[in-house]
């Protein structure tokens, strides 16, 4: 019998706002020491109160819209209670009653084609802390950095049907959501964490089989790898009788690339949801939504358009740019001061990515001033630095937000020499001493040539113009 | 018995003692449970910290019933305290003994009023959302009010201007722009017959006093049918112990609160600590409100009560166009004996029949001359006044 797999997926984004969803701690704390970022609220302790950080209200409508939803423009919080040390207050405030979305959808690709998810919701919740065991002294520390900080959990609907689909989804939800800057949507950092709701029927039945329920994926890499392993389980089950499903859930082993059910504890069954009465309900006027709905990117693909149609990229380098919403800006800046989209893309997809990748920050990490770009481009294009030199630069405008181009070449000898009798000296000097090379040159070998011309371009520190060396260098050796 | 602790002896006129539920950071806050013996917060009470800035001297704390739940103050972990044979209140028994003039304390259950009510002192509960309740620990948070208790409405008055605030630390705190004042003064008063059904010939007495009292002062006191009000008391007992079960779970033994020695894993340790740290009245209230909010229930109670309390609210509503404020008992009797309570254990779950309307509508309250008086949101300047008149003509018990 054929079978088909029917998945949902519920996505937790952390958010990046600067404070707590509930108080002014500040949010980015990953990798900090533990119990930096803290204060009685994030503690639970009694007497503090929340009060709802706005910022995370416009970052989740505006995740929300990137997916298409409807904004719920009565949008309240509730509490979901239960037991565990790395929730202080043991009890979560989430949104259970009326989310801040709901009703989106976003468009996937894969081998299959073109697809519909459809979004049953987007609600905005605070995380728990961490817990840190530790093995040697037998004992469990708590670090409550994480608590509540901002996440959204992104629910979707069950149209997902094979882990290449899900892998799509996710890497759509992924640029979307930094398109909008709300999220770095980094699994390892726990930026993005996804639990999947999964079950399995004879191909074309309308009934749906038992679901399970797997936690502990951190990477696209073991979420593929658990969705394959769980569908055969459920296949297998089905088929032979191997075991009888339940509705569970089930943590993801990566290292023995298998699932197991876990206590019936881990997963408290009631939650015992009810309206927080501490936070009034948020309500979202026209104003708001305008002012979060004016603020959100142009879509990638409206990108990509526009940068093939109007600027005259090829597909390949509008790929490479909408790979982050970082790189589109400084490149649309670069691109406004230097007025060449060519000249543009190639600094983009080759000096700064390189340099992105050697100092191993991500794209969305690029921090190096469009215009400032924009400005060292028209500096090389214009022949008053060298390309090598102009890579120096850059490498310095990663270091320095503030850097000048113009005012650091001339203040390190960047600018190339438009003085011939200086090259030609160069030129008289390098050949003399090395007669070998010239030599080598005259019975055809033209490597040589360029190496002599590489000594002269180094001794004038690269600040000439390479035709110019070329052909005084050229006619030099031929006067011989 | 320990009433109060006294930081340092203070002769001053503007002594305030604050109850257990009030945090302080130099004081210990125990909320009147074994679980917080000894917690000191680090944070303190913002309308204690108004008090104390308008030249108010915090003189010590009062012992309160286990999370402020019970009727005056009985279930303390401190244990009760017996006056001739009755239960009294600690904050009360500090004022009548002129030790302080005000005290500062959170009306979640009633009790502060019974006491007052009892004791033959004034208290106001202010209107939900005029007083900030950051420091205050939370059990009831949708009634929890920060409330006064004084010898006499002046004494009350007085502090009362200094608390109103605010708080942007307090979401639920109401924006001065949007606080419509009562101003106009109390003409006609409402007696609910219902509320007049069970209780004793001492109250009824205290009722008649402050009728007349009214009467003199030319009010029109006219009893009046009234069916939904008296509904507030099953509602306010869902919601409450609902709340209350959620606000206290946080005491698990992990992270704050008493952690029992001896327990195997994680789960014999919240178990341990819970069953050795709480009382009988707070069990009875965390299991009943967790049964309210469990999944099969949450329709058929908890929504049922949040909804109750909105049509409770209406009813208040749809009176105070016809009233200016109601005239109603605090309590049932004027005397809780030892023997009652050790035979009803669950008294507290009927008595608040008086005080539930206020707390479930978050409506102020004003209890003087053994009665108490409710007014629309904002009217505590014209109940005052109304309650000052009782003071003077109303029965002195």
């Amino acid at each position: 019998m054929r079978y088909e797999t029917v998945i949902g997926l519920e996505v937790h984004v952390g958010l990046s706002t600067n404070s707590k969803i509930f108080c002014s701690c500040s949010a980015q704390s990953y990798g900090a020491k533990p119990n930096t970022h803290i204060c009685p609220a994030c503690c639970g302790m009694p007497g503090m109160l929340p009060v709802v950080n706005r910022r995370v209200v416009d970052f989740s409508m505006k995740a929300g819209m990137m997916l298409n939803c409807t904004i719920n423009r009565v949008t309240t919080f509730d509490k979901k209670s239960y037991y565990y040390p790395d929730l202080p207050a043991s009890y979560q405030t989430t949104q259970w009653f009326a989310p801040i979305a709901v009703n989106g959808f976003v468009e996937i690709e894969t081998s299959a084609g073109k697809k519909s998810i459809r979004i049953k919701q987007i609600h905005m919740e605070e995380d728990a802390g961490k817990l840190i065991h530790d093995i040697r002294e037998d004992t469990t520390h708590i670090d409550f950095n994480r608590s509540s900080v901002p996440l959204i959990e992104i629910v979707s609907q069950s149209d997902l049907s094979s882990a290449e689909e899900a892998e799509a989804y996710l890497e759509r939800l992924n640029i979307l959501l930094r398109f909008a800057k709300v999220s770095e949507c980094e699994m390892a950092h726990g930026t993005m964490r996804c639990d999947v709701n999964l079950s399995v029927r004879p191909e074309g039945s309308d009934k749906l089989g038992v679901r399970t329920e797997m936690k502990n994926m951190n990477s696209i890499e073991a979420i593929k790898r658990a969705i394959e392993y769980e569908t055969a389980r459920h296949i297998d089950a089905l088929e032979n009788g191997t075991e009888v499903l339940i509705q569970e859930t089930r943590r993801w082993d990566d290292l023995s690339g298998k699932s197991y059910a876990m206590r019936g504890k881990e997963t408290a069954g009631d939650y015992r949801y009810f309206p927080d009465p501490n936070v009034m309900p948020v309500v979202i006027d026209d104003a708001w939504l305008n002012a979060v709905r004016d603020s959100l990117p142009e879509f990638p693909e409206v990108k990509r358009k526009r940068y093939i149609d109007e600027l005259g990229l090829n597909d390949y380098d509008a790929d490479q740019l909408i790979k982050s919403i970082a790189l589109c800006e400084c490149f649309e800046s670069a691109y406004a001061v230097c007025k060449s989209a060519k000249d543009a893309v190639n600094w983009m997809t080759s000096e700064v990515m390189s340099e992105l990748n050697a100092r191993d920050m991500t794209y969305d990490m690029l921090s190096v001033n469009g215009e400032t770009l924009g400005k060292l481009i028209l500096l090389v294009s214009d022949g008053e630095v060298g390309r090598a030199n102009g890579r120096k630069i850059l490498s310095a405008m990663f270091e320095d937000k503030n850097i000048d181009p113009k005012t650091y070449a001339e203040q390190n000898d960047m600018i190339v020499s438009h003085d011939t009798e200086l090259i030609e000296q160069t030129v008289r000097t390098i050949v003399a001493s090395n007669q070998k090379a010239v030599a080598d040159y005259k019975r055809g070998k033209e490597k040589a040539f360029m190496a002599l011309f590489g000594q002269c371009m180094r001794e004038l520190k690269g600040n000439c113009d390479p035709q110019t060396l070329k052909t005084i260098l050229a006619e030099y050796i031929a006067d011989l | 018995m320990k009433l109060y602790t006294v930081k340092n002896q203070v002769y001053n006129d503007r002594v305030v003692v604050a109850d257990d539920m009030i945090l302080t950071t130099e004081h210990p806050t125990s909320a009147g449970s074994r679980m917080l013996e000894g917690y000191v917060s680090l944070i303190g009470s913002e309308a204690l910290g108004c008090l104390t800035a308008a030249g108010y001297v915090l003189g010590g704390k009062t012992q309160v019933g286990e999370f402020a739940i019970d009727l005056v103050g009985e279930t303390s972990k401190d244990g009760a305290i017996y006056k001739d044979g009755k239960a009294v209140n600690a904050a009360a028994c500090v004022l009548l003994a002129d030790e302080a003039c005000v005290a500062l304390t959170l009306d979640v259950n009633g009790s502060v009023r019974r006491a007052a009510a009892q004791s033959g002192l004034c208290s106001v509960k202010p209107t939900y959302g005029t007083v900030s309740r950051y420091g205050t620990i939370p059990v009831a948070c949708s009634g929890d009010t920060v409330s006064l208790m004084a010898r006499n409405t002046g004494e009350c008055r007085n502090a009362l201007n200094v608390i109103r605030s605010c708080d942007p630390k307090d979401g639920t705190c109401i924006p001065e722009s949007m606080r419509n004042e009562k101003t106009a003064p109390v003409k006609r008063v409402a007696v609910i017959a219902s509320l007049m059904r069970d209780v004793d010939a001492e109250v009824n007495r205290a009722i008649t006093a402050a009728a007349a009292a009214l009467t003199d002062a030319g009010i029109e006191v006219i009893t009046i049918d009234d069916s939904v009000i008296c509904t507030s008391r099953p509602a306010w007992n869902i919601l409450m112990c609902a709340e209350l079960c959620n606000n206290v779970s946080r005491y698990d033994g992990v992270s704050f609160g008493h952690r029992a020695e001896s327990f195997s894993g994680i789960d014999e340790l919240y178990t341990n600590s819970r069953t050795e740290a709480f009382g009988d009245l707070l069990k009875a209230a965390v299991i009943y409100g967790s049964e309210t909010l469990s999944a099969n229930n949450y329709i058929k109670v908890y929504d049922k009560a949040l909804r109750t309390r909105r049509v409770i609210v209406e009813a208040f509503a749809a009176l105070f166009e016809k009233f200016d404020a109601l005239l109603m008992p605090a309590c049932s009797t004027m005397a809780y004996t030892e023997k009652m309570l050790k035979e009803t254990p669950r008294l507290v779950f009927d008595e608040n029949l008086y005080t539930a309307p206020a707390s479930i509508s978050g409506l102020p309250a004003i209890v003087s001359g053994g009665i108490q008086l409710a007014g629309p949101a904002f009217s505590e300047s014209t109940l005052l006044d109304t309650a000052a008149i009782i003071e003077k003509g109303g029965q002195v018990i």
